[in-house]
Parts: C-alpha cells; structure tokens; sequence
C-alpha cells in the first residue's frame, strides 16, 4: 500500500512531524525523531527513483480528483533526481548537526528549530513533486517562511538583518511568481502545469502571457539568485546557523533551478520560451557576469562562510550557463552541475561547521594553522576544493568537463572563459589552504574545543560522496539524460 | 484611448497599488514601513486575481435558489490561501522587526548600516 | 483600561456575541463566506479585545500559551490525519469520498473536520503571536 501512495508519503510525512515534532518536550528527542524522519524521506525517494525507472512516470491524484480539477503530483525523471538529492542531503546534514545545533541555538528554541527545519524540508519536498502551478507557490511559500525563521536563529545579531532583508526580497519574488501564476490562469482558466502546456499554442501571442513569462523569470532568478539578484545570499549564507546553511547551500537554490526547469520546458515550452521569448539571449550575459563577478569578489572575503556563498553564486552561474545554450547536453551539463555542487558545496558548508565548533569563528584571520590540531576536517576542505576547482577524480572534473562540452558545440570563446573562471577559483581555495596549512596557529586554535565524531563522519560522507560521483557518475548522467530528453524533445 | 482605461480599470489600480507597494518596500528607511509596503504590494496582486474572477452578470460564487450565473470561485480560493501566506510573512516580519530594534536600539535602516560600517 | 466603564461593559457584551460569532463562520463555511481561517482570527480577538482590557495575565489563565501552542499543533494534525485516513480507507490522500457510507456525507464530513483544523490552528497560532509580542523582554 506504501508503493501506491509513495508521492503523497514523500511530502506529507515530514508535515505530519513537524507539528510532533513542536511537542517534544527534549532536544536530543527532537533531533531524533527529525533524523529519523528525513532518513524516512530519503527511502520513500529511493522507492521513488526505483518507481520511475520501472513506470516511467507516476501520477497521483490529490483527493481523487481528476486533473485538471483538482491537484495531481507528478514524478518523472528529474522530480525524482532532486527528491533524492534533497532527502540525502537532509538526512547527512542532520546526522551530523547535533553538536552543532547545541552550541550555536538556544536550549528553549531547540524542538522550533527541528520544527522549522522539517517545514523547509515539507515545502522543498513538495515544490518537486506537485504539477500545480499554484502548489508550487504554497510549498515555495512554506519552505521560505521556514528559511527565514531559520536563518534569524543565528549567533550574530547580523543574522536578524540577514533574514530581514531574505524575507523581504524573497516575498517579492514569490508574489511575482503568484501574479505569473495569476496571468496565466486568466488566459487559460486551469493551474495543471501540463494542461497550460498544451493550451499555450492557443494563447501564445497575447501580452499578458509574454507579461506573465516576465514576471515568472523575475520571481524564479530572485530565488535562484542569479546576478544582479543576488543580494540576498551572501549575508543570508554566512550569517545563518552553520547547520542551516550546509542545509540551504545545498538545497534551496537547487530547487529554484528546478523550478526554472519545470516552468520554462515544461509550462511554456521549449520554442516558446527560448525562440519567441529568447531566454537564452537574457540568460547568456547574466550567467557570464554571475560567474566572473561572483568569483572575483570571493577572493578578497575575510570571512569563509562568505567565500563559499560568492562560490555558489558563480556555480549557479555555470548551471544557468548550461540552459541558456538551448542545447539539450547544456542541459544535461546544468543538472549534471546541479546534482553535484549540492554535495561538494554541502561538504565544504559542513568542514566549515566543524571550524566553527571548534574555534567559534570562521574568520579568515582566526583559522591560521588549524590544519594542525583538525586535520581531518582541513584534509575535507582540501578534497572539496579540489572538486570545487574541477580537478579530477572529483565530481567538479565531470561538472566541467559536461559544461566545456556543451559549451564547444556554440562557441569556442565561451569555453576558454568557463575553463579561465575555473583558475579563479584556484586562487580562493588556495589563499584558504595556504592559511589553514602554512601558517603558525594562533591561541585560540591551541585552545579549541574538539569536534565531535559524528559531524567529521558526516563532513567525510559527503565529501566522499563528491569524489565517488565523480568516479562513478552513472547514476547523475542517466538520470539527467533521461529527464533533458523529456523537457526538450 | 479613453477606453483603455475604462474599461480595463481593475488592472490600472491594481498595477497602480503594486508601483506604490514596491516603492514603499524600495525607498523607505524604517523597517516597519517596509513591511507595510509590502502588503500593500500583495493586496494589489489579490485585487488582480479577484477582479478577474468576476463573470459579467455573475453573483457571488455562494450556490442558491434563483440565480443562474455565479462568478468563478477558484479565485477566491486561492486569494484565501495568498492572504494566509501573506499574514504569516508579515508575523515573521514584525517578528523580526522587534528583534533588530531589541539588538541594535533602532529600526532604521540606514543607521543599522551605520552602526554594522563602524564595527567592521 | 478595565477602569473605564464604557469600554468594559461594552465588551463583557461583545466578547460572548464574537465567540458565537466566530463559530457561525466556522461551521457555514461550506454554506456562505466563511471557513476556518475567518472564524480562527475572529476567535482569537475576542481573546485579544479581552487581554487588552484585562491585561494578559488575567488572559493567560483563560488560554495559556502553551495551550495556544498545543492546540496550534493538533489543529495541523487533524487536517493531515484526515488525509491520512483518506489513505487508510482505500482512497488517495485527503480522499473525502471514503470517510462515510457514501461520498457526499464523505465529502460533508471532510470539509467539516479539515476545517474545524484549519480554525483551530488559526486562532491559537493568533493568539500565540500576541502573546509572543507583548511578553517581549526589551
């Protein structure tokens, strides 16, 4: 019975426990019971994958109602790839993020901070599952109000600004994605992502709907945060509790790149979007400075946590660059892309996390030397700059190698500045080895607190996970081939 | 060109409400007043989901004896589910508002900025 | 403010007429306007027009906040574990069809229960945010 209500299961089990989840009276109850949890939605996804490879697709009708009255979830290939990147990502981060969590939170706010946690996992969950255009918005909705209360639980009083200003910039982002949503129901009378697909022909010459496609990619690059609307990540990543942002590096902008997937192949369509529209010609120019930009400004941070937010603001820019090439091995590079900087960035958050258990601070200066007294987690931060630079046998190599592809089949410049930003990434992840390796420690390293087992088995997880991938990358190439094949037929 | 407006008066106050929400949120330096900006700018979307569901003739979408024509309910549904979105972004909002003014004395922006630009 | 006679006698005369109020939206959502989002918020500021008169103290021995947070919770549950019953009884999730012995009184009693959920949820987690706002430590 299980098996035939494995779409439902994926999004409603963590919104049953998160308002359990609020009555525990423990904390080390409520990571439990939100551990446990996760690691159930990670194996409802696998069942999921194993579904989709056996079925093709998987629909589920919400109530019995027939579509397009009523909402139906929908799970192909590619809502099955980021589901089970999600929940795996979810579940290490968890394992791990006790200690963490203990010293960084409040003891009173503890069974909030695991109830807020499993809100943003229910909303992420469901933004990839439903085929409701208006679902989306609510799952989006649930998943950001929950970001923002997690953020705000940081140590730094800067935390509260950073989630302020995240709050203000995302609800307008998401009220543009509702009004897209509003244009395009106005036009066509139905919200079934699959339905408007096949009404678009029909209405495609009207303005409100070239207005509402205006209005879908504002909202989505807000979220995405895709230069120049991208204000909001740095401050938000760094100030955050370490837990939440291993969390939302590796999952939250993911998922809006899924949402551009969904809304412009899948909605609008493919000759709609990029040939009567031409995305590509907005994308192509944006994603080119969000790389170059992004990585410049991360080489002169002070703060680490910082650096790696300036580095997944270039990332994205490589994922973006793989759409706007209207090709599908563009495609398949940016969610190869996609797939794999979830773990590398991840990984990196998470050697961040130990620092900062250990010495308090994730400041450039205060980290001198420390690969002496952790050299486990500079041994991680070491691999994953390696896989953040694109060197082989990590999956950063199979991200690029993908992308200078996709590249070469258009233009032969754009693949020697895909290959040129990679080297400015050198210089970021050296100046932060060269200080971690080569430099005398400082006192407070001398005195620091260790870190606990579990959180250096997990940083290692997922760091071996990025150099596993990027060995054996059979699952990512075929999972995205098979859903590229399906947006751009 | 008169008509244009006339006609299409619904859009032109709703569009008009969503400049003014946006440059509330964009120009004003007290954090409260963002916020109210904001609301301002998701009250225009709901005015523009809800006129367009009105069906010429239509009565409200309540079923009764006598009327025939009722205006298209689905709208008013999810304007529900908008505006509940819309409190519960404002909760956290002011939350958060009371939170800054406890830690830095003052919620205005441009002395936040200050005050973080003198730390640093 | 509970010194002032007009304020206190005028709402020891609305605040039960609110209350009843509140409950005539929940239960004829499905018959007129109204619902549960409605009657929660009508509810919780008879509760709040009772806490600004007679301070919250005075309130919080009518509802505490951990009631209001108890019954925040149990309200999601309710909408869920009607789903999930849904699920249970042969149907897809929130399912309404199956819960009786035919689907219209399924449907009537779907609706009744999600959202007396709905209106539960709504009017603790209110009232949790007054409570939250005025117990704030400067």
């Amino acid at each position: 019975m299980i098996l035939m209500h494995t779409p439902a299961l994926q999004v409603i089990i963590p919104l049953i426990a998160a308002p359990l989840c609020c009555l525990l009276p423990k904390s080390r109850l409520a990571w439990l019971f939100t551990t446990l949890v996760s690691f159930s939605t990670f194996a409802i996804s696998v069942l999921l994958v194993w579904q989709v490879h056996a079925v093709g697709v998987i629909d589920y009708e919400m109530g019995n109602w027939p579509a397009p009255l009523g909402i139906k979830y929908h799970i192909d290939s590619l809502s099955a790839f980021i589901l089970i990147l999600i929940s795996a990502i979810a579940s290490i981060t968890l394992l791990g993020a006790r200690s963490i969590i203990e010293q960084e939170i409040l003891h009173s706010k503890h069974a909030l901070f695991y109830t807020a946690f499993l809100l943003c996992l229910t909303g992420l969950l469901g933004i990839v599952a439903t085929n409701d255009a208006f679902n989306v918005f609510v799952f989006l909705e649930i998943s950001s109000l929950s970001t923002y209360a997690l953020i705000a639980m940081g140590r730094n009083r800067k935390a509260l600004m950073a989630a302020y200003e995240y709050l203000i910039m995302g609800t307008i982002g998401a009220t543009f994605i509702l009004i897209g949503i509003g244009l395009l129901y106005m036009q066509t009378g139905t919200l079934n992502m699959f339905d408007l697909h096949d009404r678009m022909p029909i209405i495609g010459g009207f303005n409100s709907v070239h207005a509402g496609f205006a209005f879908f990619t504002v909202g989505i690059f807000l979220k995405l945060a895709l230069f120049p609307l991208h204000q909001w990540l740095p401050n938000a990543y760094t100030f955050a509790p370490s837990a939440v942002s291993v969390f939302l590096a590796a999952t939250s902008t993911k998922v809006a790149l899924y949402l551009l997937y969904r809304v412009f192949y899948t909605i609008f369509g493919f000759e709609f979007s990029f040939s009567t529209l031409h995305l590509g010609a907005v994308l192509l120019p944006l994603s080119i400075v969000a790389i170059i930009l992004s990585s410049l400004i991360a080489i002169f941070q002070s703060d680490i946590k910082r650096l790696l937010a300036y580095s997944s603001l270039a990332q994205i820019g490589y994922m973006t660059l793989g759409v706007s090439l209207q090709t599908q091995s563009g495609l398949i590079a940016s969610m190869i892309n996609l797939f794999n900087h979830a773990f590398i960035k991840g990984a990196l958050f998470m050697c961040l996390a130990c620092i900062a258990y250990s010495i308090k601070t994730t400041r450039f200066n205060h980290m001198a030397g420390i690969a002496k007294t952790q050299p486990w987690v500079a041994a991680a931060f070491v691999v994953g700059g390696i896989a953040l630079i694109g060197l082989p046998p990590t999956a950063g190599f199979i991200s690029k190698w993908y992308i200078v592809l996709a590249v070469l089949e258009t233009s032969w410049w754009l693949a020697i500045v895909v290959v040129l930003t990679s080297l400015l990434a050198v210089i970021y992840v050296w100046r932060v080895v060269e200080q971690m390796y080569l430099r005398e420690p400082l006192d407070n390293i001398q005195y620091g607190t260790p870190v606990p087992m579990m959180l250096i088995i997990c940083t290692w997880t997922m760091i071996l996970l990025s150099v596993y991938f990027g060995i054996d990358n059979r699952f990512p190439v075929r999972m995205a081939t098979m859903a590229a094949e399906m947006l751009i037929p | 060109m008169m008509s244009l407006i006339t006609d299409l008066y619904a859009y032109w106050i709703s569009v008009l409400l969503m400049m003014v929400g946006l440059y509330i949120v964009i120009d004003h330096n007290n954090l409260f007043k963002k916020l109210i900006g904001l609301n301002i700018f998701q009250t225009s979307v709901f005015i523009l989901f809800i006129s367009m569901g009105k069906v010429d003739q239509g009565t409200a979408p309540i079923l009764k004896e006598g009327f025939e024509t009722f205006s298209n309910p689905l709208p008013h549904v999810l304007i529900l589910t908008a505006i509940v979105v819309s409190i519960a972004t404002t909760a956290v909002g002011l939350a958060l508002v009371v939170s800054i003014n406890k830690y830095y004395k003052t919620i205005n922006e441009s002395e936040i900025q200050a005050i973080e630009r003198e730390e640093a | 403010m509970k010194k002032n006679p007009i304020l206190r006698e005028t709402s020891h005369l609305l605040i039960p007429a609110i209350l009843l109020f509140a409950l005539y939206v929940q239960f004829h959502g499905d018959y007129g306007p109204g619902g549960g989002f409605q009657a929660g918020v009508i509810f919780a500021s008879a509760i709040i027009l009772y806490a600004l008169l007679h301070g919250v103290k005075r309130a919080e021995q009518v509802v505490s906040l951990n009631l209001a947070k108890t019954c925040a919770a149990c309200g999601l549950l309710l909408y869920a574990g009607v789903g999930v019953f849904g699920i249970l009884w042969g149907g897809n999730y929130l399912d309404f069809n199956v819960l009786a012995h035919d689907p219209i009184h399924g449907q009537h009693w779907g609706i009744l229960l999600i959202e007396l959920g709905v209106g539960l949820t709504v009017a603790s987690v209110v009232l949790a945010i007054f409570y939250a706002f005025t117990k704030f430590k400067k």
